[in-house]
């Protein structure tokens, strides 16, 4: 760990955090093409000329300029702090991500803790949008959010365990060092569990139980307007970022790539960019779980298949060192 | 990573600002109200619900424990001293919870309780 001048200090931050605001708005623009043409759609194509790169950037704008509305039954502060607490635990997370070994906004030494421990905080965020609603929608989604929290933070946990005794370490430079191409092989099932966990800690379809339209209108939330309903978007846009450069990281040896000296950091980017097509894809394929089968589902099969990992992985270790 | 969180904070007291200058503010206190699908709220605001995972979160917390552990033992497998040795103990570890998790799932835990 370096020390580093208060002018490199703010560099990094603002670097960071001009990263949060653009890889989130490129996947998100990302979805509504991808979406579009598998559905036999064009997508947006009006705004800013050019196959309608510009459409985010048009709703942002017209989020500013809505009126934020906080119900008369709402529990005020943690209404109006809800986002906030969504949008800065991803975005301190995807500071803690390295990009390539010298490329990383905060340099931790347990940064796989670190990550794994204020992404979950952002489902507090979504709890307390839901809780201080004061709406019937927005508590059974919350709810939902935190059974769905329970059963798929620990597959998610265990997954990244069987990563970190693979490489013998906590940290995420220090994983992607140790990776060579066999732990596409023996890391698989473990890699499958986390990819899963991770769509399903995002509350990504087909793992949308707590938002489901159809029922629950937007879950938590329901009485969000304007600009704080746009953060909760970000925030789930940015969690999409986060954990496709970690399952970039952990499985797919991060910057590890052909001119990885110079171009080590675009290897990560596009690995991660990758797998939050995914992501996208598997929205697109999968219709939305039933909230039994969803549980059902964490406990009888991603937990077992991560245990199984957590085997192979140390007997795997211990027979090599 | 301070600085990152103090410029998320930054990030989000800027856009409010720009937001209270920019959005307009309705008179009508009929916005105020819950949503309840267009129809007006029937009873109190605040529901009771039913937790019904509570089984799950007790299997979540014995789980989590054991996660608390794992993370230290894996940065000490590599060991010559401690390696073979934690691998033993750490499997009947985790195979006792693991009797735990079938146990419950026969007697019908896992599922969504009515």
């Amino acid at each position: 760990m370096v020390d580093l001048s208060w002018f490199d200090v703010v560099l990094r931050a603002v670097i960071v955090l001009v990263g949060f605001l653009t890889m989130p708005l490129l996947v998100g623009q990302t979805e509504h093409k991808v979406m579009a043409h598998m559905q036999g759609r064009l997508g947006p194509m009006y705004a800013g000329g050019f196959h309608g790169w510009a459409q985010l950037i048009a709703d942002g704008v017209k989020f500013t300029q809505k009126e934020d509305i906080v119900p008369a039954a709402a529990d005020r502060g943690a209404f109006r702090w809800a986002p906030a607490v969504a949008l800065v635990s991803y975005l301190l997370a995807l500071a803690a991500v390295p990009f390539s070994p010298s490329m990383v906004g905060a340099d931790v030494p347990g940064s796989l803790l670190l990550v794994l421990a204020v992404s979950g905080i952002g489902t507090v965020g979504t709890l307390m949008a839901g809780w201080s609603s004061g709406n019937k929608y927005s508590l059974i989604g919350a709810m939902r959010s935190a059974a769905q929290l329970v059963s798929y933070e620990l597959p998610l946990i265990l997954a990244s365990a069987s990563f970190a005794m693979a490489a013998g370490t906590l940290s995420l430079t220090g994983i992607a060092h140790a990776w060579t191409p066999v732990w596409l092989i023996w890391q698989l099932p473990g890699a499958l569990v986390f990819l899963v966990a991770a769509t399903a800690e995002l509350q990504r379809p087909p793992f949308d139980m707590p938002v489901a339209d159809s029922e629950l209108v937007m879950g938590p939330y329901t009485e969000y307007t304007g600009l704080r309903f746009a953060f909760f978007l970000l925030s789930e846009y940015a969690g999409i970022v986060v954990m496709s450069l970690l399952f970039a990281v952990l499985y797919l040896g991060g910057w590890t790539g052909p001119f990885d000296d110079a171009l080590g950091w675009l290897w990560t980017l596009l690995k991660g960019f990758l797998v939050a097509v995914v992501i996208i894809w598997m929205r697109v394929s999968w219709p939305r779980l039933r909230e039994d089968q969803l549980q059902r589902f964490a406990w009888l099969g991603l937990v077992p298949v991560a245990l199984l990992q957590l085997a192979i992985t140390a007997v795997g270790v211990v027979l090599t060192a | 990573m301070a600085a990152v969180g103090v410029a998320g904070l930054l990030l989000f007291g800027v856009a409010m600002v720009m937001r209270r200058l920019l959005a307009p503010v309705s008179a009508n206190p009929v916005r105020l109200t819950t949503y309840e699908s267009g129809v007006d709220p029937v009873g109190s605001h605040w529901a009771q619900t039913q937790v019904r995972y509570l089984g799950f979160a007790f299997l979540y917390v014995i789980f989590a424990v054991d996660a608390v552990y794992l993370f230290p033992w894996a940065t000490v497998l590599r060991d010559a001293d401690l390696g073979a040795a934690s691998l033993a103990e750490m499997g009947i570890f985790i195979a006792v919870l693991l009797v735990g998790l079938v146990h419950a799932a026969r007697r019908g835990l896992l599922r969504w309780l009515p």
